[in-house]
């Protein structure tokens, strides 16, 4: 360990350090950010949903969206893996299909920073316990 | 440095490690790394969550998913089914005991919403064994901003502002006893940390150390900038074995990155900690006993002045503050006295944790704004009574406190408002009480704790409360008198005013509050000796019920001292004059035609 001689030495630490708890500060204050949801189930991860995931970790933070991304089951749409499942904050889901890395670089672009929708939604028609309530 | 992309917290506190959370944490990494998954999910022990009632707690992030009472044996599906397939495990999920549904996120947790977290920021967040996440949670910037940007004037002048009081129990203002310490001129000066918490169901200083042990050296140093002095003592119970092993860690981690030792941060302060173990005396909580043991001497305290500030360990000037006040530090330096003084009540300012117990279902511990009301602690945060019974009384300040009742629940608590109520803020302990608690025995009871715990050195408190102790067991065995209620009340403001430190001088609290509270107990216990709550065995009588009873003779063959007799298929009797009120008789009936009355 190096000696903390002064206080920028310090501040640098925190800098270097904040990369270590940031996931869990994001998801106190998850509804306030982006929420991106990867279906990791095997049909997903079969179709690339691990590569779509780590792209998508390191694009947003690269250009700089404050998002969340966690995994989540198979959401039902097997014949379009891998999907995700993109959240505004104070929007509806949206859940796109067929989401390889060039297809999340659009959906980063054009929805996620843009606010345009792209092609590929899955139209949702189904109902949880959550909404019905 | 390896990519996590979800993180698992698992609560490392005292009482969440003996429901076995530490092997929980071995197998979730054992099957984490059987899924291939220990280079992306990272297994973290952290801090107390406070929700005790349902340990061992588990945090899922960064989707916040929160999962009581977990075992080891659950690790398995933890992983496999969460983890692995995103499907949140509907059995370890938190049931809302209003709607019966199930939450998942801990924000909409009734326990959690209406809590602030000031002193407990980093507990159940961070591990608190790598400094490295105290210092990411803007650790030791408040120390580092102190030596390079402020004098120690500044300092103390921003704390006095701020309107933080000592919350150790008498609440007195922090920056001012800073002031008192720096004003005295010594060529050495100590900072001390009182962990010597002792009110019985009170854990918030060791929930604090063993989940955030850093922010309680930084405080510390602080202090030792401010009031000129280079070294510092933690004066912890032994029988916190846990706080003692991660507080040696962060004090090692806090060395080699240089934030403790000399020239802190290249301004020059040398500063350094050491540990100092108390055996475990009530009464070495108070600073002078605290001192005195230090040293080497009898736990005993002595009169004040001369306070501390001015001759204190070894007879140099001792700045003495307790673990929840040095919590509070960090954060007023940073965000500004403003921040803080804008939180709480006009003469209380901020937030203070409470450890909640007794007949509450959401035992556990909890940090509100100063000015929240009782009913808001108990019924909100705390659920409400256990088993749908009726509030009877809530305990606040531990042996030193009093008794509130239901019309007091909706006074907003602060130091103030306690003490006009006959109670006081102590150091935060609350134990509630149901309609079946008997509230002279809750008295006998605290007095029993301060008769063991006098150190014996003044007469009103040695001799005084072993009287009133033993006026109350008279009471509670049904032969007390009329005047034994007025003698309680003489001897107790007796011992309020005559004794030498401050657990003589708040002992008697409990009896004078609950004989203000609840006299009808008193007078129904001493006049018709009767105890309406059933729990005074002497009082009670076993009874057998005529149209119930059908004389099969199994509680006559039950009773060790042949006290129930009746001939077979005829009516028992119990023989009041010999019967020892073993209860086997009304373990054994069943007719249920046994009952107490």
């Amino acid at each position: 360990m190096n000696k903390i001689k002064s206080l920028s030495d310090l501040k640098k630490i925190r800098e270097e350090q904040n990369r270590s708890i940031e996931l869990r500060s994001k998801g106190e204050a998850a509804e306030k950010l982006v929420q991106v949801k990867v279906a990791m189930a095997t049909c997903g991860i079969a179709s690339g949903a691990k590569e779509t995931m780590e792209f998508l970790m390191d694009s947003l933070e690269k250009r700089g969206v404050n998002a969340v991304v966690t995994q989540t089951g198979c959401m039902g749409y097997c014949y379009a893996e891998p999907t995700i499942e993109v959240t505004m904050p104070g929007k509806e889901p949206v859940v796109f299909g067929n989401v390889n890395t060039q297809k999340a670089d659009e959906i980063i672009e054009k929805y996620i920073k843009g606010g345009a929708l792209v092609d590929g939604i899955i139209p949702v028609n189904y109902e949880t316990i959550q909404t019905k309530e | 440095m390896s990519r996590y992309s979800m993180h698992i917290l698992v609560c490392g506190g005292t009482g969440c490690k003996s429901s076995d959370s530490d092997i929980l944490v071995e197998k979730l990494k054992k099957e984490l790394d059987k899924q291939g998954l220990g280079e992306t999910v990272q297994v973290i022990m952290t801090g107390c969550f406070g929700f005790c009632e349902k340990g061992p707690i588990v945090k899922v992030m960064p989707d916040n998913t929160f999962y009581t009472q977990v075992k080891p044996s659950d690790a398995e599906e933890i992983v496999e089914e969460h983890i692995v397939k995103g499907r949140k495990i509907d059995h370890l999920l938190y049931t809302d005991p209003e709607t019966s549904k199930h939450i998942t996120d801990s924000n909409r947790m009734g326990f959690y919403k209406k809590q602030m977290r000031i002193a407990l920021r980093n507990c159940g967040f961070i591990d608190p064994e790598r400094i490295d996440e105290y210092i990411a949670r803007d650790g030791y910037m408040a120390l580092g901003k102190v030596l390079s940007e402020q004098t120690p004037e500044e300092t103390i002048a921003l704390m006095k502002s701020s309107g933080l009081r000592g919350r150790g129990g008498a609440g007195f203002p922090v920056g001012l006893k800073w002031e008192f310490a720096r004003n005295n001129v010594s060529d050495k000066k100590y900072v001390v940390c009182n962990a010597d918490e002792g009110d019985p169901g009170a854990f918030m200083d060791r929930s604090i150390l063993e989940g955030d042990p850093h922010s309680v050296l930084e405080a510390m140093a602080i202090i030792g900038y401010c009031i000129g002095a280079d070294e510092g003592y933690i004066y912890i119970r032994a029988e916190y074995p846990l706080a003692i092993a991660r507080l040696k860690t962060a004090l090692n981690q806090a060395r080699e990155y240089g934030l403790l030792g000399k020239d802190i941060m290249g301004s020059g302060f040398n500063f350094d900690i050491g540990l100092k173990y108390g055996a475990g005396a009530f009464v070495c909580g108070e600073e002078t006993a605290l001192i005195h043991s230090m040293e080497g001497e009898r736990g005993e305290p002595t009169l004040k002045p001369p306070f501390p500030a001015e001759s204190g360990y070894l007879g140099k000037p001792t700045n003495v503050n307790n673990v929840e006040t040095l919590a509070n530090v960090a954060p007023i330096l940073l965000k500004g006295a403003e921040w803080f003084s804008s939180i709480g009540t006009e003469k209380s300012k901020g937030t203070k944790v409470f450890a909640l117990a007794g007949q509450i279902n959401n035992v556990g511990l909890i940090e509100v704004p100063m000015g929240t009301t009782l009913r808001e602690v108990i019924f909100e945060i705390g659920g409400g009574i256990k088993d749908g019974k009726k509030f009877k009384a809530v305990q606040t300040g531990g042996p030193s406190g009093g008794c509130l009742t239901e019309k007091h629940l909706d006074t907003p608590i602060d130091y103030e408002n306690l003490v006009e109520n006959g109670s006081m803020m102590g150091s935060g302990g609350m134990i509630v009480m149901d309609e079946d608690d008997c509230m002279v025995s809750i008295a006998k009871y605290y007095l029993d704790f301060t008769v063991e715990e006098s150190c014996g050195k003044c007469a009103p408190c040695r001799i005084g409360n072993k009287r009133l102790h033993e006026l109350l067991e008279r009471i509670c065995e049904g032969k007390g008198e009329t005047a034994d209620l007025d003698r309680l009340r003489n001897l107790g403001e007796v011992i309020k005013d005559t004794s030498l430190c401050g657990l003589g001088q708040s002992s008697p609290n409990p009896v004078l509050s609950t004989l203000d509270n609840f006299y009808d107990e008193y007078t129904s216990h001493v006049h018709d000796k009767k105890c309406a709550a059933g729990v005074c065995k002497d009082l009670m009588e076993y009874f057998i019920l005529e149209e119930h009873c059908v004389g099969c003779t199994a509680c006559a063959r039950a009773c060790p001292v042949g006290a129930i007799s009746g001939e077979r298929k005829e009516l028992h009797v119990v023989n009041p004059d010999t019967c020892i009120k073993c209860g086997a008789c009304l373990e054994k009936c069943k007719f249920d035609a046994v009952i107490l009355k």
